[in-house]
């Protein structure tokens, strides 16, 4: 089985977030770079299906030579060779259309994407994708075994979950549940020394169009100060929710 | 070229959000000279819809969409938004919703916004300010094509009436084989409690509880006030709470009207989830907790003493109020 995994370098989350340049750019200055945290569970996942079912495992990237130190990272958690496709990810469909061609490319059976990267939050990659390629689609993705050429994953749904069964070839859009968050790969010494090794192909973008475009960035407005009641003016704090902020 | 709406029901009764929609897209429509249709799937009456400005109801009844599902919703309000010459195509930001938005963009070439709070900054050129950065920013975004999708960040856009006379079309899209290729085996829903992503207000516990034993005066609180139960990363790892009631990052989003967080300190990642609630009310031994820095109300306190208290309150106040 080809799995191809697609990893998005997004700030971590503790992170300062400030903008530039007439506030159209994020400020990237001594910012650290991750793995976005949902892709980081379908890229542990791959790896157990490699571990367990002798797949291959490729991972991708639409970026700058800037995000090659996160692809390097997945070769060092096991993934068997990395792709970068050089250009800015700034449009979600633009994304999906250069992955499509990734994909098309390279014949994989699987495509496990995360549900949304925590930069942009656009969370339509992995549809998007799907649609292009009309691969069958199974987003918010908490569970996924492959039997020869089904599949059986859950899906997280309001007050539950769904047990969906679909043929390969698939693209999910996942999250945490994939894997338990204690079972994430981290990169070990050995794995590390071998992601050196690993091959890291770039590969020009293919024409496609730019949907959407950030024009600005915002800050919210600054906070002010919380309102404290003492632990004995419990009706000071019941009055300002129901009088105050009307929400109760 | 009268702006769509998907009014998302379950078991035959609308949803709030799709009231929602509904009051957002008659603004839109209001301005632009034009007016709502709303797709509904195997809905009951939809004259409630008029109530929110929708003037005409796309009615599909099917079997076969019985069940979600994504591909066959999408290429239904693909097929409306068609036969309707939509520019505008608004969705929420349910789970449902965000599953099939995409292929609905991809359907009719149409870019797409999610997340997107408030009314557009302008339509020529077509901007929206939505959500990011984990809701730490904002960011203003331009759609290019002709066609648009938006998603509507959750609770975002309240309900506005405006009476519009309705009228109500049956619509059978066509649909084929491979629109279901992906089969629902089976649906787990814990039933009765409402759930974290309709509820109005959530009650949120962390560690300062020191154990599940202790979740009794919580889930108490979370009754009086017909709340939702969540919880914090910690909590859930630990396996004191279901993982279906962790909320953060990377658990659930909560953009609820009311938040209350007890014995959880606030740590970037649980407030990065939580953050687009409107109120947020800690209640924390600790003075120094972190998420006193962005609560609205706050009680520096033993929970143990507050929550039976603050439930004892409650319960009088909704007497003295109802």
């Amino acid at each position: 089985m080809k799995i191809l995994v697609c990893i998005s370098h997004v700030p971590d989350t503790t992170s300062k977030i400030n903008f530039v340049n007439g506030d159209s750019e994020f400020d990237t200055n001594g910012v650290q770079y991750v793995i976005n945290p949902n892709d980081e569970f379908g890229l542990t996942r791959a790896i157990w299906f490699q571990e367990q079912q002798g797949a291959n495992v490729t991972v991708v990237n639409v970026g700058g030579a800037d995000t090659e130190p996160t692809l390097r990272k997945a070769l060092a958690i096991g993934a068997n060779e990395a792709i970068r496709v050089n250009a800015a990810a700034t449009d979600g469909f633009f994304v999906a259309k250069q992955l499509a061609e990734v994909v098309k490319n390279g014949g994989y059976d699987l495509v496990i994407c995360g549900k949304e990267s925590l930069d942009y939050n656009g969370g339509m990659v992995p549809g998007m994708l799907a649609a292009l390629l009309n691969y069958n689609f199974v987003n918010s993705c908490t569970e996924l075994t492959i039997d020869g050429s089904t599949a059986k994953a859950s899906r997280e749904i309001d007050g539950g979950k769904e047990t969906i069964s679909a043929s390969l070839p698939l693209v999910i859009g996942g999250q945490k549940g994939l894997v338990e968050e204690k079972d994430l790969r981290i990169p070990n010494m050995r794995g590390i020394m071998t992601a050196r090794t690993k091959a890291l192909t770039v590969l020009e973008p293919v024409g496609a169009n730019v949907n959407t475009k950030a024009v600005k960035f915002e800050k919210p407005a600054p906070k002010s100060a919380v309102k404290l009641f003492a632990a004995d003016d419990l009706d000071g704090l019941v009055n300002a929710l129901h009088n105050e902020a009307k929400v109760i | 070229m009268s702006l769509l709406i998907y009014a998302e029901s379950a078991e035959g009764k609308f949803k709030k959000v799709a009231f929602e929609l509904a009051s957002y897209a008659k603004k839109i429509a209001d301005s632009l000279g034009t007016t709502v249709t709303a797709v509904t799937v195997n809905a009951g009456n939809s004259s409630e819809l008029a109530n929110y400005g929708v003037s005409k109801v796309l009615k599909v009844t099917n079997d076969k969409l019985n069940n979600f599902n994504a591909k066959a919703y999408a290429d239904v309000i693909k097929q409306a938004a068609q036969k309707e010459g939509s520019k505008v195509i608004v969705l929420s930001s349910t789970t449902d919703s965000l599953y099939l938005a995409p292929l609905v963009a991809v359907g009719l070439d149409a870019g797409f916004a999610s997340n997107v709070v408030g009314l557009p900054l302008s339509t020529s050129p077509f901007q929206v300010k939505r959500n990011a950065f984990s809701n730490k920013a904002f960011n203003i975004t331009e759609i290019s094509t002709d066609v648009k999708v938006l998603s509507i960040g959750k609770n975002s856009f309240g309900l506005v009436e405006s009476s519009a006379s309705l009228s109500e079309e049956d619509f059978a899209p066509t649909l084929n084989d491979a629109d279901f290729s992906v089969k629902v085996e089976s649906v787990e829903k814990t039933t009765g409690k409402v759930t974290i992503a309709d509820a109005d207000i959530v009650v949120s516990g962390g560690r300062g509880l020191k154990g599940p034993e202790n979740w009794g005066i919580l889930e108490e609180l979370a009754t009086v006030l017909g709340a939702a139960t969540a919880c914090s990363k910690p909590v859930s790892d630990l396996g004191w709470r279901p993982h279906s009631e962790h909320v953060g990052q990377t658990g659930k989003p909560v953009a609820t009207n009311l938040y209350i967080a007890v014995g959880i300190s606030g740590a970037i990642q649980h407030i990065a989830g939580i953050n687009s609630s409107k109120v947020k009310v800690v209640i924390n031994t600790d003075a120094e907790a972190p998420f006193f820095k962005v609560a609205d109300y706050g009680i520096v306190g033993d929970a143990f003493d507050i929550l039976p208290k603050l439930t004892q309150k409650l319960k009088e106040f909704k007497a003295n109020n109802s």
